[in-house]
């Protein structure tokens, strides 16, 4: 404690204080904020599941979209979209929604479909919307598998039908009014299958008789890949190109050697004198 | 002595040949001011030559090819995968060449350095007025370099044609062929056809790696040698007048130093080199015209033109069977075209203005120079949001602003911003010139508080040191302009100040030499010490036309006409 | 002849006007500066020999000079390690994968930079810690030459200009003159074959009347039945122009698939199959591929400056700097329930040009 009352009025006192501060602030929110697992479903429907996904849609879901899914002011009908769609929404957290925002952000799964009953929650709430009217089904694992897949033609793919929205290599991008198309570094194969065949919020859909299971699954293999790829080169950046270069351009490099600048002329003797 | 016998040696047989003692002793003992600020065109310098000595590495191994060729190297996500040769050259050179990697990431951290040690060292210039006469031709120079230095950074990004440099090269395309009566022809003769053809990375290559970088090398060798010749300016201080340089000589110590910034420059470039990736084209993908990513943006020192591009509004004229595309050459043009022809206008606009065509070798401090400072300032505003709107869509996703909402703010503040900046920086610059005067009045704060008998406390304070006195007290103070309400005894102004345009440049003057007065103000000294640099307020001298009764019909020697 | 002086010639200051005369030593050898100096030392048995140096021998704190020696000292070797170790590396470590790339490049760069920055930072402590601390004046030398200096030039200069007759005979002037003009203006006349001209080809695509629509990268025709769903998009381009990319750059189509009920005028229906509509992807503004796709919107936006169109209404702008909407490809179903074009493009489509209209 005296080593730092000693040092209190150390010209870089100010500085080391606020360093601690934001250090313990930044940390601090990315302990107490997790990130949502995704669930990978197995068991057919029944009748059993229908009900109990009634059930739960009924107390997670209805209140926006209608007790008989066909949607509300604030959210729309989800008679035909699939079983997919809910499975996608619900699994990566963004469904139930808490606000009513231009996006719907992944975020932690909630309380009946987090946990060990999660998959099953999610399951049979997916089970129930496909009973209503049909619509994609959730993509089986041997669907979504990228073993065997061409990177290189998923690149291809994804660069022409995907990267004007997700970025090169998905991560990320600005829509208008204040959607945005997220990155896609976490996002599972089942979650991009599904995303691909039911084209959440504003993102288009992609059915498979246009874009094939193998082109989707092409495309998969090239996101998981670039997701899981080193960067040779150094720190990313972001991967956003030459914005974040520009800003370490300047603010790092020319810095730097400002810095270097300001020792070499130093006086000698050095202390400036008013 | 080694020495000695060295000098014997070699020094003979070179003086033998080339007469040299005489010439570098001078070059030995040329005395160089110290301030930081003045490496920031070494900083230029040598980026350039690390630039050179990279991109030789380099052209060792690029292709400057756009034939099509599909990839089986050593990146395996993109095996089977069709590309210009230009661009598997670049995969090569990145993966398949030991350190191939690293120069081509110094290579482009030097290229950004370059640059942004351009523009530091160019608004050094500037605010310091070390563009005034004799270096108006110095001045010129960089501007040129400045424009070719981001000719040379597009054209050469643009060789490994990846998708993102492509798309760069889609939108010059656009922009030559909105060009009226003339864009279709220089859009194809420089495409060698339809975008994207097969000629364009040939022919950039060869512009980037020769001709270019000749024109670089030439120019900044002549602005070396007018710096040289001329000798550096110097920061003002105690000894330091327009008529010596006070500093170190060249030899040893600028010349140590100099190699010391040289080493630490590439240094750090390398460090950059090691841990921050920079354009990773193995994830831009190769070229394709049917395609495009979100987040697209040119490197920074295009940046503003991207910004003027997207905050221009949708406007363009079809007459007679021709179209004006006012939306697409407009914002090409004229924002970067007002600035540089602003900037290369100015020394003379300000000789013109202030009247001062004297020679200034010590530089002036930001403050004493208000209106040249906040005119810096306001165009500096202009041309960074117009950079920060390049940026937009980046932006907009990263700190949730939507994304039109950002081009709206743009398209306000491109024009607010500068006014309130001008007003802002006037207004602090004269602030601490008031503070400068109050220091020397007053002197500097000890820290030390006595007690006085009476009771109260006061802070001693003890008179500044003569380095900062000379630092402060420095002025150049422009000459007095003939006021144009002065007339000569015939009632006729000065020729200069004549007619609307001597109007404005006495009104002008007042704006541009709006300063501070150094000498206390008498009373108290907390006068408000904001007078103008100029003495030409006062009534003009009463007009005598020899004849009391002058009712303008008079004669004989009441009429005095000028000479 | 007149002499022509040296540069040890007469003193004539710089001035602030040319009538100023005043006066000042050329050189001013070691003198420190007023008041707060730091003197150069002068230690009193160098006391006869200062007049003699300009700079001094010695740095001022021998005992700190001695600690910088052997700090610059191991920073050299230090570097020299870094650069045998940049070397070693280089030999060492293999390329051709991402991981071995990403070790190659920590190696080699680390020790490069280590290299460069250890010889710089020693560099810097030797001038500041063991040379000593100078700081010397010199005048400078007018920059105005001096009025003998100038009178002789011009001098040497008329009395070339006369003895080359260049300004006595101005029919020589004014053929010369004329001569050089075709020579300049010859290499910009070089240039005519760089390209083609221009031509129609910009008013044209590929699309003719039948020509198939087919999937981008893949080739696969497009089934009328297999694009039904109601906010899904494709990017289409001719039939058999996959590898040409100069077609591509200005053929290339964006297929929407609306709700029939949503198109509006000014969309063209005829042009229209059951909702699937096809807009040219090429930006009107400056040809950057729009490929952006809101589905709950229907609205297309370019990436690159933020135009944005809206597909139900003809792709008109609603947003953005470009000025015109994206051309609307006449399409239709052939015999076989494929997607086919019903002509070209009705309009010239990317960005605008002079001769457009």
């Amino acid at each position: 404690m005296r080593w730092i009352t000693a040092r209190r009025r150390h010209p870089a006192a100010g500085y080391a204080v606020v360093l601690l501060m934001l250090v313990a602030l930044g940390g601090g929110y990315a302990f107490l904020t997790g990130s949502g697992a995704a669930a990978a479903p197995v068991s057919g429907p029944s009748s059993a599941t229908i009900a109990k996904g009634a059930d739960l849609f009924a107390r997670n879901c209805a209140t926006c979209h209608g007790l008989d899914a066909q949607g509300t002011s604030v959210a729309p009908s989800l008679i035909g979209v699939g079983a997919a769609a809910v499975d996608f929404q619900v699994s990566t957290g963004r469904m139930p929604a808490k606000q009513n925002d231009a996006e719907n952000a992944r975020k932690p799964l909630a309380p009946d479909f987090a946990g060990e009953d999660g998959p099953a929650n999610i399951r049979a709430v997916a089970d129930y919307i496909q009973s209503l009217a049909g619509g994609p089904p959730i993509p089986t694992p041997a669907q979504v598998s990228t073993e065997g897949a061409d990177v290189g033609r998923g690149q291809e793919l994804f660069i022409e039908n995907c990267a004007a929205c997700h970025n090169f290599v998905g991560a990320g991008g600005a829509l208008t009014y204040g959607k945005y198309a997220p990155a896609l570094n976490q996002s599972t194969p089942a979650e991009i299958y599904e995303a691909m065949l039911t084209g959440p919020e504003a993102m288009p859909n992609f059915s498979d008789s246009t874009l094939t299971p193998q082109s989707k699954r092409d495309i998969i293999a090239y996101v998981t890949q670039k997701s899981s790829e080193n960067n040779p080169g150094g720190f990313s950046l972001g991967r956003i190109g030459p914005v974040t270069e520009g800003l370490v351009a300047f603010l790092g490099i020319l810095f730097a050697v400002i810095l270097s600048a300001m020792w070499i002329v130093a006086k000698q003797h050095g202390k400036t004198t008013r | 002595m080694s020495i000695e016998r060295g000098l014997e040696g070699v020094g003979t047989w070179l003086d033998d040949r080339f007469h040299g003692a005489k010439g570098l002793r001078t070059f030995f003992r040329k005395i160089f001011p110290d301030h930081w600020t003045f490496l920031l065109g070494e900083i230029a310098l040598y980026s350039f030559v690390i630039l050179l000595l990279t991109g030789t590495f380099l052209t060792f191994f690029f292709q400057p090819s756009m034939t099509s060729v599909t990839y089986h190297g050593s990146y395996v996500p993109l095996h089977g995968v069709r590309m210009s040769e230009a661009y598997a050259s670049t995969l090569n050179i990145s993966f398949d060449v030991r350190g191939g990697l690293l120069m081509r990431q110094i290579h482009h951290w030097a290229a950004d350095l370059f640059m942004a040690a351009i523009f530091a060292h160019m608004l050094r210039i500037f605010f310091t007025g070390a563009y005034r006469k004799p270096r108006e031709v110095n001045w010129l120079i960089g501007i040129v370099l400045l424009t070719l230095g981001l000719l040379e950074g597009l054209f050469g990004y643009s060789l490994p044609d990846d998708l993102l440099s492509g798309a760069g090269l889609r939108i010059l395309e656009g922009v030559l062929q909105s060009i009226p009566v003339v864009g279709t022809y220089l859009a194809y003769f420089l495409f060698g056809g339809p975008f994207p053809g097969h000629d364009i990375v040939p022919r950039l290559y060869i512009l980037h790696v020769l001709l270019i970088p000749g024109l670089i090398l030439a120019l900044v060798t002549a602005h070396l040698f007018i710096m040289f010749h001329q000798k550096h300016t110097q920061m003002p201080g105690p000894g330091r007048t327009d008529r010596n340089v006070v500093g170190a000589p060249m030899y040893p110590y600028f010349m140590a130093k100099t190699g010391a910034f040289f080493f630490f420059i590439f240094g750090v470039l390398a460090l950059a080199a090691t841990f921050a990736q920079i354009n990773p084209v193995w994830l831009y993908g190769p070229y394709t015209p049917i395609a495009m990513s979100a987040g697209s943006q040119p490197d920074f020192y295009m940046g503003m033109l991207e910004g003027a591009l997207r905050v221009m509004v949708p406007w363009e004229w079809n007459v007679a069977g021709h179209t004006f595309s006012f939306n697409v050459f407009l914002p090409a043009l004229v924002p970067l075209g007002a600035i540089f022809t602003l900037a290369a206008l100015w020394p003379f606009l300000e000789q013109w203005i202030t009247g001062d065509r004297r020679e200034h070798h010590v530089n002036d401090r930001p403050r004493n120079a208000p209106t040249r400072t906040a005119l810096g300032i306001a165009v500096v505003t202009f041309y960074g949001i117009l950079w920060a709107e390049g940026a937009n869509d980046i932006l907009a996703d990263h700190f949730a602003v939507p994304l039109y909402l950002t081009t709206r703010i743009a398209q306000v503040t491109m024009f607010v911003g500068p006014v309130v900046a001008y007003f802002l920086t006037k207004r602090i610059c004269l602030g601490l010139q008031r503070k400068d005067a109050h220091l020397l009045e007053h002197g500097v704060e000890t820290g030390i508080i006595r007690q006085l008998p009476n009771g109260e406390y006061i802070e001693e304070t003890r008179p500044v040191s003569e380095e900062k006195r000379a630092a402060l007290v420095f002025r150049s103070k422009p000459p007095g302009l003939p006021s144009s309400g002065e007339e000569d005894e015939n009632g006729v102004p000065a020729p200069e100040m004549r007619g609307a345009l001597g109007k404005v440049r006495a009104r002008l003057y007042n704006i541009v030499t709006e300063s501070v007065e150094l000498e206390p103000s008498h009373g108290n000294g907390h006068g408000d010490g904001h007078g103008n640099g100029h003495g030409a307020d006062h009534a003009p001298a009463a007009v005598t036309s020899g004849e009391p009764t002058g009712t303008g019909s008079g004669t004989g020697e009441g009429d005095q006409h000028g000479p | 002849m007149t002499e022509i002086n040296g540069p040890e010639g007469p003193e004539q200051p710089a001035g602030n006007t040319p009538d100023e005369a005043a006066v000042g030593p050329r050189r001013v050898v070691g003198t420190p500066p007023p008041a707060q100096a730091r003197a150069l030392l002068v230690r009193p048995e160098d006391e006869e020999k200062a007049p003699d140096r300009e700079l001094p021998s010695e740095p001022d704190d021998l005992i700190l000079a001695k600690k910088a020696e052997k700090l610059v000292a191991s920073l050299f070797i230090l570097a020299m390690l870094a650069g045998f170790g940049f070397i070693a590396a280089y030999i060492g470590l293999e390329v051709h994968s991402l991981d071995a790339v990403l070790r190659s490049n920590l190696a080699l760069g680390l020790s490069m930079a280590v290299a460069f920055l250890a010889l710089g930072a020693g560099a810097v402590i030797w001038v500041r810690h063991l040379m000593p601390e100078v700081e010397l004046t010199e005048a400078r030398k007018p920059l105005r030459s001096s009025p003998e200096d100038k009178a002789a030039f011009k001098e040497t200069f008329t009395e070339g200009a006369d003895a080359s007759q260049f300004v006595k005979r101005p029919i020589l002037r004014r053929t010369l003159i004329a001569a050089t003009v075709p020579v300049a203006v010859a290499p910009i006349v070089l240039l005519r074959d760089m390209g083609p001209l221009p031509g129609t080809s910009l008013r044209h695509t590929a699309w003719r009347k039948g020509t198939r629509l087919v999937q981008a990268v893949t080739g696969v025709p497009v089934l009328a039945t297999d694009f039904v769903t109601p906010g899904g998009i494709l990017t289409v381009v001719p039939e058999g122009t996959l590898s040409d990319d100069e077609e591509l750059a200005k053929s290339t189509v964006l297929l929407i698939k609306l709700r029939p009920e949503q198109l509006e005028k000014p969309t063209v229906m005829n042009w229209t199959v059951n909702g699937t509509v096809a807009y040219s992807k090429i930006c009107t503004h400056l040809g950057c591929p729009a490929a952006l796709y809101e589905q709950t919107t229907h609205h297309i936006l370019c990436p690159c400056h933020q135009s944005t169109f809206d597909a139900a209404r003809g792709a008109a702008v609603i947003f953005g700097p470009a000025a015109r909407p994206l051309p609307q490809l006449p399409i239709t179903t052939d015999s076989e329930g494929y997607l086919v074009a019903q002509s070209d493009f009705h309009e010239p489509v990317g960005p605008s040009f002079w001769e457009r209209g």
